[in-house]
């Protein structure tokens, strides 16, 4: 194999066939350029696909309340339910193990003020772990922890759309912003992939804004996210329960269907599964037919290749070529031209996708690209194609006897 | 050198088979310097694939260089090819895209000589063939004369003990043929078996022997008179 005289015969083979060995190495660089150029697309339109779905984490539950549409034991319908702390204590100690994180959560409108600018706000209370359920990213500073919550600190992080709007150019960092007549401390600013309206939000702790808005233990909302090993039927089940827990301690009707809310991101995810499952199949179903388009292709060149050679083949082994030494030329050829023109596609389609890159986004393609080990795979499917391809006919051609070989004009 | 006692050939045509070869006795020397004459169909060319060991038979001996020819596979009479024949065809048989040296080089690759080596020794034989100045040449840019010259070298630079030569000056004008023809004889008189096949009376003269082949017997087998070897 590593014969250099015999590698020397293969290139000059090559470099003295030159159409020849472009039309085989052409048809398969094409084919692995298709396959790159289709299953990166591919993997462009999944990527928009996960993206628009995935804005929160894909595992949230959110749960809050409203008031009851059906009276029960006793009580009244119309009836205002109201998460206190107890309540965060009974989701913990209920369903623990069950959870990955959870926080409750005060929400208000309010209207923000630094220097001359002004706006209104969404402002969250939460807990440190809230922020694994908005998938949003610290930018500058930190985020809430522990510590400001026990000193229930005035402290604030804000989007990177607030800091914009109020701050201009300027970093909102160490910057105290007026809030309801309460100044607060910015420790951090963030971004969000879930879009504007997520970068808009304040995020103050907990304990902070329940003592200085009304001093009570109530609480608006929870957000949590599940165990990732639960499955998503299981997650599905996990909601409902919460459900049946909640409205059995406030004392809901178990129909009651205003009262108690749970928003369980699980069920999305079933129908995201389900067409994220399609959209692979249809890749999938494209790349192989690419492949299947290209071992035709290079298999037809072959059988030619090795018909059209024949006579030389025939002169060859009357001058002492042995049938073993003309199917491995046969053979190297083969493989030497397919693993170049593959790495040549391979390369020109790549680039092509990086090149293309964020240019059609507005076609639904994100971020084409394909793994490399696909590609590697591709190729060497390819190579094992032309190698098959190749032996049969060439076999045969050093079988034939020499004289038909030389007959054959 | 070739030695053939009752050999026989047909080749299956349909249900029915062909007979070419009817139990052929031929007995060729070291040295010598033989033609064989026969119209088309008398069996020569089969003959000479026999020889060749392009082909195999069915019936009798073959003993090339003392060595009895027989279940052959194709590696070893690849091997013996390489070893002791050297072939020149009718229709040259160069390969189209290498250069005359390149095709004289060939049979040493097969050989497994080093690649300098090679090139040394074929520009030899190129000069030889008084073609040294045409060693860079594709076949294509040759006469006919100076492609025969080049399969001749070709078949010589292995340093085989019989040359065959299947009609070798079918495809020359006379004056070429002529040429070939005293190429040939002089090889012959250094020493090498030549074995010529040809349906020309012209040619078959040059020879110091020629055996007559009809519907795959021999009908004669005479040394020419004008034979100055013995």
């Amino acid at each position: 194999m590593f014969d250099i005289n015999r590698w020397q015969e293969i290139f000059q083979t090559l470099r003295k066939n030159k159409l020849r060995t472009a039309l085989s190495g052409f048809t398969i660089a094409f084919a692995i350029l298709l396959f790159t150029l289709l299953f990166g697309i591919g993997n462009g339109l999944k990527n928009t696909f996960k993206k628009e779905f995935a804005k929160d984490s894909m595992l949230s539950i959110y749960i809050w309340t409203g008031r009851t549409t059906k009276p029960y034991k006793g009580l009244q319908s119309g009836r205002q339910i109201q998460f206190k702390n107890d309540d965060y204590k009974f989701l913990v100690d209920k369903f623990e193990d069950k959870m990955q994180m959870v926080s409750p959560r005060i929400e208000r409108n309010v209207l923000a003020i630094y220097k001359g600018e002004q706006n209104n706000y969404n402002l969250r209370a939460v807990y440190p772990q809230y922020l694994t359920l908005e998938n949003a990213v610290i930018e500058t500073g930190r985020f809430l922890n522990m510590l400001d919550l026990q000193k229930r600190s005035k402290v604030i992080v804000v989007g990177r759309l607030v800091e914009k709007d109020l701050f201009g150019q300027l970093s909102a960092l160490g910057k105290e912003i007026n809030i309801g007549g309460i100044s607060f401390k910015v420790i951090g600013t963030f971004s969000d992939p879930g879009g504007d309206n997520d970068e808009r939000f304040i995020y103050a702790p907990f304990t902070t804004i329940q003592r200085l808005y009304g001093n009570t233990d109530e609480l608006n909302s929870f957000g949590l996210t599940y165990n990732p090993k639960l499955s998503v039927d299981e997650a599905i089940v996990f909601g409902n329960q919460i459900n049946r827990a909640f409205k059995e301690k406030h004392s809901v009707d178990p129909r009651d269907q205003g009262a108690i809310r749970v928003a369980n991101y699980a069920e999305g995810n079933k129908n995201v599964s389900v067409m994220m499952f399609v959209l692979n199949m249809i890749i999938l179903f494209i790349g192989i037919g690419t492949l299947i388009a290209g071992v035709i292709g290079i298999s037809n060149i072959m059988v030619y290749i090795v018909k059209e050679r024949t006579k030389e083949l025939g002169i060859r082994k009357a001058l002492g070529a042995t049938p073993k030494s003309i199917i491995g030329m046969i053979m190297l050829e083969s493989i030497f031209v397919t693993t170049l023109a593959g790495y040549i596609g391979l390369l020109i389609g790549t680039t092509i996708l990086k090149l293309l890159g964020s240019s059609l986004e507005k076609y639904f393609i994100i971020n084409p690209s394909v793994e490399t080990y696909v590609v590697v795979g591709a190729t060497i499917v390819l190579i094992i194609a032309g190698t098959i391809a190749g032996y049969l006919p060439a076999k045969r051609a050093a079988r034939i006897k020499p004289i038909e070989a030389l007959n054959d004009e | 050198m070739i030695k053939i006692k009752k050999l026989h050939k047909s080749y299956p045509m349909g249900n029915d088979s062909l007979h070419v070869l009817k139990g052929l006795d031929l007995h060729i020397k070291e040295g010598e310097f033989v033609s064989i004459m026969g119209s088309s169909g008398s069996g020569k060319s089969t003959l000479l694939n026999i020889v060749g060991l392009l082909d195999t038979h069915d019936e009798g001996e073959y003993y090339l260089n003392g060595q009895l020819i027989e279940n052959l596979n194709e590696k070893k009479a690849a091997v013996l090819r390489n070893k002791f024949l050297g072939f020149v065809f009718q229709s040259f048989n160069l390969i189209t895209y290498k250069t005359a040296l390149e095709n004289v080089a060939l049979p040493l690759y097969y050989k497994g000589v080093s690649r300098k080596e090679r090139q040394e020794i074929a520009m030899e034989y190129l000069n030889k063939v008084e073609l040294g100045d045409w060693a860079n040449h594709l076949p294509s840019e040759l006469s006919g004369g100076q492609k025969q010259r080049v399969a001749i070298a070709r078949a010589l630079v292995t340093q085989p003990k019989v040359i065959l030569a299947d009609e070798p000056t079918g495809a020359l004008d006379s004056s070429t043929s002529h040429a070939v023809m005293e190429l040939l004889k002089e090889i012959n008189r250094e020493g090498m078996t030549v074995f010529v096949i040809t349906h020309e009376e012209e040619i078959a003269k040059e020879t110091d022997r020629i055996v007559r082949l009809k519907d795959g017997v021999i009908i004669s087998d005479e040394k020419t008179n004008k034979s100055v070897k013995a």
